[in-house]
């Protein structure tokens, strides 16, 4: 089986996500092209030879849907024969379609494929593709289905994290960010994005607030009251786990993900091309994997899609350096933590998405990249980049440097 | 069946069923309904069709025998669209069709409406409008779940499908159900008058261009809409319910294309729902059980009619002073007998409390209030009680004071007074001992609160004479419940079953369950309130005190409650009275009206390590109560199935999906019932030893 190398990664800063955003103005489809036209320019590259362009998208509709990386690809000044796809696997959307990318050179039916993603969730609100899950009545009461955001809260009632747990946990990852934004960590994956009249839009992520603390945390009102109880969702949710007397709502908007606009790709392939087009693999893919679970609590997957990622892998989660878990409610990774027993200070190191921001479909590309450069900076071997995903999935994938 | 007069090119469809009060649909009315249709769609001297009824009410919807039995049958029928292909063809006839509504619409008669270009309701008061199907277990299957979203928008119409709503004719005109509101006498006229104006014959929702009035189910608010309905539909009924789940279902998928595909989508739903037994269970106990029930079957024939105006009550209690209530408000005057005035005035009290919230919301006014107050005359002096005709004794159960009050009452009461006691554990025969009238005497267990509980369960002492029955049943008619008769014993029939339930949660326990396990698999049973809620809502230092009173006067006789051990824990050792006192299994904040499970329960009954699923719990709630009730049966405390069913639905909330214990007996059969309860007698214990099979499946035979 040939193996599949990363070359390169480049991500676009997050803009918050909102009217008022930096990156609001710019349309999805210019915000999905700019990491194809920064890849093409950082590796010189000879677009003809990219085999495909594989993007998640979350909600493919609108401005954003129709296949945009396609359009994107075409946007971006690639050769008109280079073809694209979107897939969705909700939030692990962007690392799905690394995944995918990497599949096929790993197949052997492509030698050069471009993974990533793109979310405008400021111009493409969440929710906006429908879908029959949370609406056809049938389908509802067959999975009893509640919102995200009562899942994130059954997690914490189950395993007992406490509204402190998660606030603690909150903060860390914003002083976390601040850090790394400080010292530049993430400098060299992100481009900036100008407007028409090459003005600067922005260059660095806008969404963290590094004057957070656990204390301020404390003020804010948990968000999923209403929703739990006035709506019926939290009895929908005991219908589950009748263990349970009531669901502790603990999360709000300063502990769980925040909302952004973002894109990201990574350019990969064979071996052979990287030496044909003069690039130096910075890492191989070891392995990957997908998981379904108990969608009711929804957001258990990334200790499942760990597990059978590192059986593939031949590996133990002690053989992993570093972890970048999706931080889409901070019960997620203190539970992911947990049931995988790994240490929290190798656990995203440089903040995540409740500081950085999630923008859905782009965001496990995001992670890839960021966990590479924390890689090299650390000078460390192995790394693992994991997300819950809607519905009960969870997908991880194993990333490994390459010595040169 | 169906008349048509045609005069001036307008077909006036009569329906008029022979020797019925009502019209209602049948396969020979529809069948009749679809001749008269043909014929008036295919004469040319027809312009305009125009449909009206010649009985009282317009058209009554689905007999609903014929549902019971459909809907026992297992198979989904084949003729569940029948209506609905009927009315298709109505209304794409090409001849404008206007109902002509002369009196109550209801389900499948309003649904004839809806399938008409027009709607004219004469504005009678006693004209209702609507579609009840979802208190039957069923959906609109004539279209309604199509038509109405249709007509009004899919928001404005969700609760009327979901909570069959009725009508009044002003309020079906505001919310878009009917078209026009016309004096009675001038019903007719205003069809022609419509007719004559050469009216469009083609429905909104088949012209081209057509929208649903405030989106689609597709548009993202009806989408949240949906969403959120759901799971509030899911939150209350546990999955236990198919009708909402269809009706929901039948309108998310049939408002997305168009009206016939919908109407195949409701038709597939309809005849799913009669296939399953939900339906049936409910149209046989809460409807056919429930009309007999009312209609007296228990009542001595040859009794003339008690038509009370004055009854009275001795104890200003939570329970007297409901009945008080209860009484004034069907219209009779209450004569309220206490120690003192103070306390006698406690059912005015009562009376403002209850209708505080109702005040304030506007929904009834003071004056409302003050009319009820001046029927209920607090009073010290037991001669008052002189004009009543019945007297129910609502004082704290104890023997001694019962015995005082019933003397006391009996001194100045008419031969012809019926004196009842409100007990709800006491045997009534041991009452009726302090009575120099035992023939007079009689039980009337009410539920609380009063004014709401639709039960009232009338308990024959051995000595209670015929008419003392007949009259305690037109009393309790006149209050607007509905009895069942039960043969005296202790417990009678409903707080003996009824105990069963709230029993094993406190042996589940003691068992090691979790809690708050015990109470979500109460829940889902169906069952109203979770069994460890309710023991807190009884009082657990009242449950305890009843046990001990069984105790002492039955001795070793006295059943083995293994509730008992639980009960002293809970109120000897930790003094947890109950919700009414610091607390019983719950902790209690007025302040923020919630409540949560005693953590002191884990400590008292630690948690087993392998806790058992909701299934095997939600069955001994179930069958535990069913044993209880097939022990009444066989030993004739109550006589037949049917009041067993009635009692238990509408007395204590027993599972209504079931269609009651008795129903849950029949729908497992009766050997199947007999076994498993055996195996949980081995199991569980002895609460669960059933009686005998053929004895039981006898008793379930009788009517």
């Amino acid at each position: 089986m040939p193996e599949c190398f990363i070359y390169d990664s480049v991500r676009t800063p997050r803009g918050r996500g909102r009217p008022t955003g930096s990156l609001h103005t710019v349309t999805p489809i210019d915000l999905a092209a700019a990491p194809l036209i920064a890849l093409a320019e950082r590796c010189q590259l000879d677009t003809s030879l990219v085999d495909d362009v594989v993007y998640g998208v979350v909600e493919p509709v609108g401005e954003q849907g129709g296949d945009i990386p396609r359009i994107a690809a075409l946007h971006a000044g690639y050769d008109q024969g280079v073809p694209g796809v979107q897939v969705n696997r909700f939030c692990a959307s962007g690392l799905v379609a690394t995944n995918l990318a990497a599949a096929q050179v790993m197949s052997g039916q492509a030698d050069l494929t471009i993974g990533g993603g793109v979310e405008s969730m400021s111009r493409v609100a969440m929710g906006s593709s429908s879908g029959a899950w949370a609406t056809d009545p049938q389908i509802a009461a067959e999975t009893l289905f509640v919102p995200q955001g009562i899942s994130a809260d059954l997690l914490a009632t189950l395993y007992g994290y406490s509204r402190a747990d998660c606030d603690a946990f909150a903060a860390r990852s914003q002083q976390r960010a601040a850090v790394a934004q400080q010292e530049g960590r993430f400098d060299r994956s992100i481009v900036p994005l100008h407007d028409r009249n090459r003005v600067l839009l922005l260059d660095r992520d806008e969404h963290p607030r590094p004057d957070t603390t656990a204390a301020g945390l404390a003020r804010l009102r948990p968000s999923f009251v209403k929703l739990g109880r006035d709506y019926g969702f939290d009895a929908v949710a005991l219908q589950r786990y009748p263990h349970l007397e009531a669901i502790e709502h603990v999360h709000h908007a300063g502990n769980s993900s925040g909302i952004v606009d973002g894109a990201a790709a990574l350019l990969l392939g064979t071996a052979a091309m990287a030496a044909r087009i003069d690039q130096r693999p910075r890492a191989r893919i070891r392995a990957f994997a997908d998981i379904g679970s108990e969608p009711t609590v929804m957001l258990t997957g990334p200790e499942g899609a760990c597990r059978k990622a590192l059986v593939r892998a031949g590996m133990t989660a002690g053989d992993i350096d570093l972890w970048e878990i999706n931080e889409a409610f901070a019960a997620v990774v203190l539970r992911a933590i947990d049931a995988l027993d790994i240490d929290p200070d190798r656990v995203n190191v440089n903040g995540g998405a409740i500081a950085l921001g999630h923008p859905l479909g782009a965001t496990g590309a995001v992670l890839l990249g960021t966990l590479l450069d924390e890689m090299e900076r650390q000078d460390v071997t192995t790394g693992l980049v994991t997300l819950c995903v809607g519905a009960g999935m969870g997908t991880a994938t194993i990333i490994e440097r390459v010595q040169a | 069946m169906i008349d048509t007069t045609t005069t001036d090119g307008a077909a006036v469809l009569t329906w008029d069923m022979p020797g019925r009060k009502q019209n209602v649909l049948s396969a020979d009315s529809l069948a009749a309904f679809d001749a008269a249709i043909t014929a008036a769609l295919e004469d040319d001297a027809v312009t305009g069709l125009i449909i009206t009824s010649g009985k009282r009410d317009f058209i009554a919807g689905a007999d609903l025998h014929t549902i019971e039995r459909m809907a026992a049958g297992g198979a989904p029928p084949e003729n569940a669209d029948a209506l609905s292909k009927i009315l298709r063809r109505l209304e794409t006839g090409g001849k404008p069709v206007v109902a002509a509504i002369n009196g109550t619409a209801l389900g499948g008669g309003y649904e004839i409406a809806l399938a008409c270009h027009h709607r004219i309701c004469a504005s009678a008061g006693r004209i209702r409008v609507g579609l009840p199907e979802a208190t039957l277990g069923l959906l609109p299957g004539g279209g309604g779940t199509q038509r109405l979203p249709r007509m009004i928008g899919i928001q404005a119409s969700a609760p009327l499908l979901m909570e069959g709503k009725q009508l009044r004719p002003a309020e079906a005109l505001a919310a878009g159900l009917i078209d026009a509101v016309v004096p009675a006498a001038e019903l007719l006229d205003a069809a022609r008058t419509w007719l004559s104006d050469a009216p469009r014959s083609v429905q909104p929702w088949d012209e081209k261009g057509y929208k649903v009035p405030g989106g689609g189910s597709d548009s993202p608010e009806i989408a949240r809409m949906f969403m959120v309905a759901n799971a509030m539909y899911r939150a209350k009924t546990y999955g236990n319910y198919p009708a909402g789940q269809a009706i929901l279902s039948a309108v998310w998928e049939g408002l997305r294309t168009t009206i016939d595909a919908g109407l195949l989508i409701e038709s597939r739903y309809f005849a799913s729902l009669l296939a399953d037994p939900v339906a049936g269970n409910m149209v046989r106990t809460l409807f056919l059980g429930k009309q007999r029930a009312d209609g007296l079957v228990r009542r001595p024939a040859d009794v003339p009619k008690l038509r009370p105006t004055r009854v009275g009550v001795l104890g200003a209690g939570l329970m007297g002073s409901g009945i008080a209530y209860a009484a004034a408000k069907a219209g009779l005057d209450a004569v309220v007998i206490d120690l003192d005035l103070g306390r006698a005035r406690g059912a005015w009290r009562y009376v403002e409390k209850r209708m505080q919230r109702a005040i304030k919301k506007g929904w009834k006014t003071a004056e409302q209030r003050e009319a009820l107050k001046a029927r209920i005359h607090p009073s010290t002096d037991y001669g008052d009680l002189a004009d009543c005709q019945v007297v129910i004794e609502a004082v704290f159960e104890d023997r001694g004071i019962k015995a005082a009050v019933t003397g006391r009452a009996d001194a100045v009461l008419g031969d012809d007074v019926v004196l009842a006691s409100n007990t709800s554990t006491l045997p009534i025969t041991g009452l009726a001992a302090a009575s120099s009238r035992p023939e007079r005497f009689i039980g009337l267990h009410f539920f609380s609160p009063v004014e709401k509980m639709p039960l009232v369960e009338v308990i024959v002492a051995e000595q209670t004479a015929p008419a003392t029955l007949a009259w305690a049943l037109d009393f309790v008619r006149a209050l607007g419940k509905t009895p069942i008769v039960v043969r005296d014993s202790r417990g009678f029939y409903t707080s003996r079953v009824f105990s069963t339930y709230v029993t094993e949660g406190m042996v589940m326990l003691s068992e090691g369950v979790a809690p708050a396990l015990i109470e979500n698999a109460g829940k889902m049973s169906g069952m109203p309130m979770p069994p460890l809620g309710l023991a807190d809502a009884v009082g657990l230092g009242l449950m305890h005190q009843v046990g001990r009173q069984t105790r002492a006067d039955l001795g070793d006789a006295a059943p083995a409650n293994p509730s008992t051990p639980v009960l002293e824990a809970l109120v000897e050792t930790h003094k947890r009275t109950g919700a009414r006192g610091k607390g019983g299994f719950y902790d209690y904040n007025p302040a923020e009206r919630s409540k949560r499970l005693w953590r002191g329960l884990a400590g008292l009954y630690p948690p087993v390590e392998t806790q058992p699923d909701v299934p095997a719990l939600i069955e001994r709630f179930l069958m535990v109560q069913a044993v209880e009730t097939a022990r009444c049966l066989v030993a004739e405390v109550v006589q037949t199935g049917e009041d067993a069913d009635v009692g238990a639905i509408l007395g204590w909330g027993f599972a209504p999906y079931t269609g009651g214990p008795a129903s849950y007996i029949r729908q497992m059969g009766v050997d199947v019932f007999v076994a498993r309860a055996a195996e949980l007698a081995e199991q569980f214990g002895d609460r669960f030893r059933p009686p005998e099979a053929n004895g039981l499946a006898a008793t379930l035979e009788r009517s």
